[in-house]
């Protein structure tokens, strides 16, 4: 299956939800809005989409925002596991808030629990939304929102040798 | 409920040690590690009735190490040895799905040559990642021989991947376009004999751990995760395959020379300790084949540059030099300032623990934007807090060993 | 009265702390058993089962047959009990630290710590991570592994150089007779690596 037939059947399964496709190498965004999250993620379970494979949460800084896109594939339906496709959400960084997707899919629920701990994401209801990596000093300072710098230290280029 | 602390005396820091509650009725709270008799860095907090498991939570994060926010910072060749050192007795298969993506937004495709190489170290490593998987597994069921077994065994790979790249361990063997360097003139005689010495010794293996009654008694039945169940968990790997899921990224999306080498994916249904084993063991009969094939195919055609032209245009004529005497390709001087342009990707490659995947974000500078990993171990560790309860603790062990979890790799 | 001794029939009682602390110099002092002790320490060095890193697959690597670093008489061992010796493997996070400094207190003395990896020197390829602490900020450190990860054979050398440390400095039999490591401050962490878990 390619990336075009599994667009047209999320694109069935979306229908009369609002949608943007974001595409990238290897694989298709669906970001809607937040409020939709939830039933839209229930539809493509229901289309076969049995897991996430990763919970990609981008802060983009600059346009105020983070983009939260749960990229799921199946193990069930062999055919749709050859493709990732994502459902999303954006939220403002200001409130970081959305709803839990862990009723959907049980194996995003590390996932989230990362999530919250590292960007300061709160997943609305979900079941047990604890640190699970860091220490509570260091996830105080939401190391992975991009205000969260780390220095490295320079590197002198010099010039290949020739000859 | 009320709380005791146990352990009154002081330790020079002034620790309270360890704090035990009294839970609700007969539950006790047992906290495992992260110093524990096995391997491994992580703690499991367990709820124990009797010496039934009731609940277990998973601790993770001892080996956090913050790759994640670090190869924000740094240039993109720079962060495959860092991404490396999450799993490093399995270093090629862990960062050939970070090139590969980065390759994707290239807009490139490695050489044929490269691409067979590629294989050639993933499968070597996977066989020595098994294997190092079986030594802890045999370290946590208390069967000794099994460590001291494939602890010597694994040195024939390690030694392998030594010959081809260099390094014992940390090889960061594939770069955006190809490969580090060919392999040398005397490989394939090494590898076949590896290969063969393995097919012998493999049946020893199956005859002294897999078919002991011994063994069998500890990890039949043990921690069953039935088919569905591992698909909503998303599982990966041995685990999934092990419970019936025929998935595989090797299958799922071809990425190097896997759809022009034959292979099969051993499929289990039981879903225990014992078939994940199992799932193992056969995996490593497939990687000799894939080994071999791999090693006919370098040396019947020629010779060439294991990297894109591209980028072996541009290389000043002492690499080329350097590359016809020995073989060997240095570091292109163009990949430390290496710029991608702007674009998203996502890679997936097969580890020997399971499917690790990459999404990579570029803003068209010499360092990523972001980039987001999401490793087997990380995935597989879910199957403590939903698949241990109901187990006796003594089977914790048991089913810790059998997914096979690497903590490093988990916490990244 | 005839005693066991055959000595004309006479019991010996005497001041037992008199005893004791001449014992004490015996073993410690005139007869040099205060060698016997370095030597036996040196050759029974049992590194706990603490992994920290991924420097532990070498260290596992250490152990297996092809290396064999227990002819060496060190042996892995589960318990922080019955150990001496800590080796720690690579990266220290700062949740690990709190580990590494309650086994190390768990651990009998005198005890010795070896430290594995570039990342246990500074930080290696991890030197500015938000999440690392020195190893040498939480425990002694006696001697230290260069390489990421090292080679199971330095591990094993760096075996013998504590054994020849042990030995030639008399470490183990002084850390006895004074009750502390005589030569160095005894290091103690600045803040409390254990902060996070009591919050
Ligand atoms: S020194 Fe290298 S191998 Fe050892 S823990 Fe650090 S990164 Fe890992």
């Amino acid at each position: 299956m390619s990336l075009d037939q599994a667009r047209r059947i999320v694109e069935e399964a979306l229908s009369g939800i609002e949608y943007r496709v974001d595409e990238g190498k290897g694989f298709i965004e669906f970001i809607v809005a937040k409020e939709n999250l939830v039933e839209a993620a229930s539809r493509l379970k229901k289309a076969g989409f049995d897991h996430v494979k990763s919970l990609t949460v981008v802060d983009y800084k600059a346009e105020d925002k983070f983009k939260i896109v749960y990229h799921a594939s199946s193990y069930l339906n062999e055919d749709l596991a050859k493709v990732i496709v994502g459902i999303g959400t954006e939220v403002p960084r200001s409130n970081p808030k959305v709803p839990t997707l862990v009723y959907v899919w049980r194996s995003v629920e590390f996932q989230e629990r990362e999530v919250f701990e590292f960007f300061g994401i709160e997943f609305e209801d979900h079941p047990d939304l604890r640190l699970l990596l860091l220490a509570p000093q260091v996830a105080e300072k939401k190391p992975l929102r991009k205000d969260f710098i780390v220095k490295e230290e320079p590197i002198i280029r010099t010039k290949p040798p020739t000859g | 409920m009320s709380v005791w602390v146990y352990g009154e005396q002081k330790s020079e820091l002034g620790l309270e040690g360890t704090i035990t509650r009294k839970l609700e009725e007969d539950l006790y709270e047992v906290f495992i590690g992260p110093q524990h008799p096995g391997s491994g860095h992580m703690r499991i907090i367990v709820r124990i009735d009797g010496d039934i498991i009731v609940e277990a939570d998973p601790d993770m994060g001892y080996v956090h190490r913050t790759m994640e926010k670090l190869s924000e910072g740094r240039e993109w060749i720079k962060n495959v040895p860092l991404f490396e050192r999450m799993a490093i007795h399995d270093a090629c298969n862990v960062t050939v799905s970070y090139v590969m993506a980065l390759e994707r937004i290239l807009g490139i495709e490695p050489p044929p040559r490269a691409k067979y190489l590629r294989t050639l170290l993933c499968e070597i490593n996977r066989i020595a990642a098994h294997l190092y998987g079986f030594g802890i597994f045999g370290v946590f069921i208390g069967h000794s021989t099994m460590y001291m077994w494939s602890f010597a065994d694994r040195e024939v790979m390690v030694e392998l991947a030594e010959k081809l790249t260099g390094a014992r361990l940390t090889h960061s063997y594939p770069i955006p376009g190809g490969a580090r360097r060919d392999m040398p003139q005397d490989f394939p005689q090494a590898a076949r004999k590896a290969v063969r010495y393995f097919r012998r010794r493999l049946d020893e293996y199956r005859k002294i751990f897999l078919d002991n009654p011994v063994t069998r008694k500890r990890l039949e039945g043990v921690g069953i995760i039935p088919k569905k169940i591992a698909a909503e968990l998303g599982v990966v790997g041995p685990v999934a395959r092990a419970s019936g899921i025929k998935y595989d990224a090797r299958l799922a999306e071809p990425y190097d020379a896997y759809d022009e080498v034959e292979f099969e994916v051993p499929v289990y249904e039981e879903g225990d300790a014992l078939a994940r084993a199992w799932v193992k063991f056969e995996e490593i009969k497939q990687s000799l084949r894939i080994i071999e094939q791999a090693v006919d195919w370098l040396e019947k055609h020629p010779r060439e540059a294991p990297i894109h032209e591209r980028f072996w245009a541009k290389a000043p004529p002492l690499w080329k030099k350097v590359f016809e005497a020995e073989g060997r390709v240095k570091l292109l001087p163009l990949m430390a300032n290496l710029k991608l342009p702007p674009g998203r990707a996502m890679a997936r490659s097969e580890t020997a623990r399971g499917e690790i995947v990459y999404y990579v974000e570029s803003d068209g500078k010499t360092t990523p934007y972001r980039v987001r990993i999401v490793s087997p171990s990380a995935r597989n560790a879910i199957v403590f807090k939903y698949i241990a309860p109901g187990y006796k603790v003594m089977d914790l062990p048991t089913i810790y060993g059998s997914i096979d979890y690497f903590p490093p790799e988990a916490d990244r | 009265m005839e005693g066991n001794g055959g000595n004309g029939g006479r019991v010996y009682v005497g001041n037992l702390d008199k005893s004791a602390k001449r014992a004490k110099q015996l073993v410690m002092g005139k007869l040099r058993m205060g060698k016997a002790v370095d030597w036996a320490t040196a050759f029974s060095l049992w590194p706990v089962h603490l992994t920290t890193s991924c420097c532990g697959c070498e260290f596992a690597a250490t152990w297996s047959p092809r290396f064999d670093a227990e002819q060496h008489g060190a042996l892995p061992w589960v318990g922080a009990r019955q150990t001496n010796m800590i080796l720690i493997e690579g990266t220290v996070t700062k949740k690990m630290a709190c580990a590494v400094r309650v086994t190390w207190e768990q651990m009998p003395s005198p005890k010795f710590a070896i430290a594995m990896g570039a990342c246990a020197i500074d930080g290696g390829i991890f030197y500015n991570s938000y999440n690392i602490v020195r190893p040498w900020e939480i425990i002694p450190v006696d001697v230290y592994i260069p390489g990421c990860p090292p080679r199971p054979e330095a591990v094993a050398r760096a075996i013998i150089e504590l054994q020849r440390k042990i030995r030639k400095q008399r470490v183990a039999s002084k850390w006895i007779e004074e009750g502390w490591r005589p030569d160095r401050e005894y290091v103690k962490p600045k803040e409390d690596p254990c902060s996070w878990w009591r919050g």
